[in-house]
């Protein structure tokens, strides 16, 4: 059974799930049943002088049909007096020993204000201390949150500030909203933070009412930009992260946020260096109770691969990741359909046509085209011929009931798709819209070439511009 | 007066057939359409007659467009509120459906169909009118069954004068009088039909025509489309067929349907097993007889209905007597009193031969002949030049030409009988076929 035990920076904690700071961890009441549901850390909901908030204050992005893709909040930090969450934080911390309680700091930025902080936090018991410089709406316009996450010079001075006096390791959150999340994540280092968490949420509006022509979430009439969460995220999330990681001037022990919301995400987020994973939206949606399939699946999935500790595997993904130029030019995979697991929906064929090369065909009950040059009818072609054939009821009593030629799998064979390999760039486009799992595969096709990137075949040449690689823009 | 004054709902009816498959509310239509795969040239679209393009419609759905969404089913098919109920689905649509080798669950269309549809008409909204300028040319349409509907449809959007001849006090033919009102109610088929008259379309009603009506009609019309249907049940042709208490099924239907005629007693046996014969053993049960029979004189595997009618059947309670022959309806007062029945057998050639000896005798109120229907022969012998096989007028499936120029047909008096989906494939395929003779590019 794998060990989830974590060590981040010097905070220990049962497993790397903590709940992010957020309305999930508002109080101590809170974040004592979420300890009782599994979770490993809660960071506390941030703390700095009450503010006073608005109604309504999220906003969430649905897709097909499900709920919560994206959420969106403008809610500012605690509304409760400071003191308030740090009697509550000694409470749970005498309740708790052994779960990480990280208190979440945001206040003006000033230095001897910073300095009192700090201190009545870890006065209070906290594990750790997270700097809140990512907050992106209300309090950035009160010159806090992400207007000092977004000035690497601010960040620098004020985690200067708090690393004069903090005893507990002190994480810096990064906010998202900036053209490159590394320059802050060196001024971090650079003051000496023990670790950074990333990424805080993203400046968004994720809605218009079509009837009020009111953007949500709607406060009177009225709305504003918020923060955006949630699944929909996770990737910008990950190549943040990642871009962090793989800088060793910037990289610290990461707390990993956004969008996490299963064992399979945080596995994602600790392959790519996270020590912890910080949640938020998935238990707004679901309760704490999702914690559970989380320490489960993870736990599950390490002993199948072996893996005893966190530590085993975490990481192991960062320098998998590269720059585009050292991708090797002679490598080369094409789209395999199984014809026995193919149902017949076709949307290989249409993706390819409109959206990629035009290499998967609807002629393979013809036969094999391969050639240089094939002329293929184009999709409407298929589909005004469908439309003009002459389809009945079938009626056993009229019909002569003969099956037309459906061929030895379970899809008529004219239905079945064919790749054509000479023309198949091997863009993955098919086997990402194919519905069924493992039926479009990318296999690979040996050029018998020797690796090469970008970098070698240009070096020397003179030519590096005027021949740059065409891509997707 | 407008077609749907005429008529008015038995609320005995109406509390005795509610939907058999009740309607989508907004938000199951929802998750229904977000589960469409939506194929390219979709396996339903292809597999449906009037080739409505299914994911378009479903998608629209999903997307909240709910008029584009009907204007989409109403472009290819403008009796898709009747499609939605009466399609036998499973062997159309929703049989072709890709999701039966994916997750075992097809996507409900006809429901998506109905709900979009539903919603459109309730919403007082009209069939979207084409702005095709108006032409000389008057095409009439004998019979207003769905082909003839359909043909008429087509016709009047692309500009033509258009009248429906129906010999019924209702138009609508079997979408009417004839399909089980838990299926589809009389009420919607007529409000259907409103809309088409609402399109320009006019319709006379209760109206016969002889050799010299027909005459004057070919003089007055350019083009006479024939929707004319099939003929009689026929009768079971043993002693006492024609006695009291014996109705064949479509007009033991049809008066069930109008209010006619709502008392059936306790016994009730219908001979004969394709879909009208469960239709009205169905309606038997639904109506209060205790004990409704049908007899077949094959055995299970050889029935004529669809799987799940049958399925459907069994679960209303009707009883099924196999390789059984009824020899004659025995009266009393004038009244059928008992079905005499015998088993019989069928030999590898197809022959049938009686046990001998195995004569039985069923209580009956009421024996409803369920054994098809025959062809119009009397009254297609009234068309010059118009050829026959099988009783059927053989006319060209892609434009619905037949020998003689001046008509053109479709539905059942082509095809010899098959599903309202079809006649209407055929009505509208006839007036392109129409439209083109008389020169519209």
């Amino acid at each position: 059974m794998a060990d989830l035990k974590t060590n981040f920076a010097g905070i220990q904690c049962p497993n790397p799930f903590w709940l992010a700071s957020a309305p999930p961890t508002n109080c101590g009441e809170q974040i004592m049943r979420a300890f009782d549901a599994g979770w490993g850390g809660a960071v506390w909901k941030t703390i700095g002088e009450p503010i006073t908030n608005v109604s309504s204050r999220y906003s969430s992005i649905d897709w097909a049909g499900q709920r919560m893709m994206g959420l969106n909040n403008i809610e500012l930090i605690s509304d409760r007096p400071i003191e308030v969450n740090l009697r509550e934080i000694t409470e749970v911390k005498k309740r708790y020993p052994a779960h990480a309680v990280i208190a979440s700091l945001m206040v003006e930025s000033k230095r001897e204000v910073w300095h009192e902080m700090v201190k009545r936090a870890e006065g209070a018991g906290a594990d750790g201390l997270e700097l809140n410089f990512g907050c992106p709406h209300g309090m950035s316009e009160r010159g806090m949150g992400s207007a000092v996450g977004q000035d690497p010079i601010y960040a620098q001075m004020i985690t200067e500030w708090v690393k004069e006096v903090a005893k507990t390791p002190v994480i810096v959150k990064l906010t998202p909203n900036i053209t490159d999340i590394r320059v802050v994540a060196r001024a971090a280092k650079a003051a000496k933070a023990d670790a950074v968490s990333a990424i805080n949420t993203i400046n968004s509006i994720t809605g218009i009412d079509l009837d009020t022509f009111e953007a949500r979430p709607n406060v009177g009439g009225k709305s504003s930009h918020g923060g955006y969460c949630g699944p929909a995220v996770k990737p910008i999330a990950m190549n943040m992260i990642q871009s962090v990681m793989a800088d060793p001037t910037a990289a610290l022990p990461m707390s990993g946020i956004g969008g996490i919301s299963n064992w399979q995400d945080a596995a994602e987020f600790i392959l790519l260096g996270c020590g912890t994973v910080q949640v938020c939206t998935a238990a707004m949606h679901y309760g704490y109770r999702i914690v559970e399939d989380m320490v489960d699946g993870l736990s599950n999935w390490m002993d199948s691969k072996g893996f005893k500790t966190i530590e085993e595997f975490r990481g192991l993904t960062i320098h998998k990741i590269t720059d585009w130029k050292h991708l090797d030019l002679n490598y080369k995979i094409v789209a395999s359909i199984n014809e026995s697991l193919c149902i017949g929906c076709d949307l290989c064929h249409i993706a390819c046509w409109d959206g990629a090369h035009q290499c998967i065909h609807m002629d393979r009950v013809a036969g094999p085209k391969d050639g240089p040059v094939e002329i293929h009818e184009r999709p409407a072609e298929f589909e005004k011929r469908s439309r003009a054939s002459i389809a009945v009821t079938p009626i056993p009593k009229l019909d002569h009931v003969t099956m037309e030629a459906h061929g030895p799998y379970a899809t008529p064979l004219a239905r079945i798709p064919r790749v054509d390999e000479t023309e198949c760039v091997g863009c993955n486009l098919c086997s990402l819209v194919c519905p069924v799992n493992n039926c479009i595969t990318m296999v690979e096709r040996p050029t018998g070439l020797p690796p090469e990137t970008w970098n070698e075949r240009t070096k020397g040449t003179g030519r590096p511009i005027a021949g740059m690689p065409t891509g997707h823009h | 007066m407008a077609t749907q004054a005429k008529f008015t709902e038995h609320p005995e009816v109406a509390r005795r057939f509610p939907d058999l498959h009740p309607a989508f509310a907004p938000q199951q239509a929802t998750v229904e359409a977000n589960r469409c795969l939506n194929c390219f040239d979709a396996p339903c679209t292809a597999a449906c007659p009037t080739h409505i393009d299914v994911p378009k419609f479903i998608k629209k759905i999903a997307s909240g467009n709910l008029r584009g969404s009907a204007a989409t089913i109403l472009e290819s098919n403008v009796l898709a509120d009747s499609c939605s109920r009466v399609c036998p689905v499973e062997v159309l649509c929703e049989g072709s459906c890709v999701m039966h080798r994916y997750n075992k669950q097809p996507i409900e269309i006809g429901r998506l169909q109905r709900y979009a549809i539903e919603t459109f008409y309730d919403s007082g909204a009209q069939i979207p009118k084409r702005n095709s300028p108006a032409r000389k040319e008057k095409i009439a349409c004998i019979g207003g069954g769905p082909a003839s509907l359909s043909c008429a449809a087509e016709l009047v959007q692309q500009g033509f004068k258009v009248v429906v001849y129906d010999k019924r006090p209702l138009p609508g033919g079997l979408n009417t009088y004839g399909v089980a009102e838990y299926k589809l109610r009389t009420a919607d088929s007529l409000r259907e039909i409103a809309m088409i008259e609402k399109l320009g379309v006019e319709f006379r009603t209760e109206e016969i025509a002889d050799e010299a009506a027909l005459a004057g009609l070919e003089k007055e019309y350019d083009v006479i489309f024939l929707g004319l249907g099939l003929g009689k049940m026929h009768k079971l042709g043993v002693h006492g067929d024609d006695t009291g208490g014996v109705i064949d099924a479509l007009e033991f239907i049809a008066d069930i349907k109008t209010g006619a005629k709502l008392d059936v007693g306790k016994n009730v046996v219908v001979v004969g097993a394709g879909n009208t014969a469960i239709d009205a053993a169905v309606a038997a049960v639904r109506l209060g007889a205790g004990n409704v029979h049908i007899v077949y004189r094959r055995d299970e595997k050889s029935i004529s209905a669809f799987d799940f009618e049958f399925e459907h059947a069994k679960q209303e309670g009707v009883k099924f007597l196999w390789g059984t022959l009824p020899v004659a309806v025995h009266s009393d007062n004038g009244h059928a009193k008992t079905l005499e029945c015998v088993q019989v057998k069928v030999d590898e050639f197809g022959k049938f031969s009686q046990v001998p000896g195995s004569n039985f005798h069923m209580e009956c109120d009421m024996v409803i002949p369920a054994i098809g229907q025959s062809p119009l022969l009397e009254f297609l012998g009234k068309f010059h030049d118009l050829k026959l096989e099988k009783g059927r007028i053989v006319a060209d499936r892609a434009t619905g030409a037949t020998s003689n120029p001046k008509y053109f047909a479709g539905g059942d008096c082509i095809n010899g009988g098959r599903e309202v989906v079809d006649a209407v494939a055929d009505g509208k395929r006839a007036a392109l076929g129409i439209s083109a003779k008389l020169g519209v590019k």
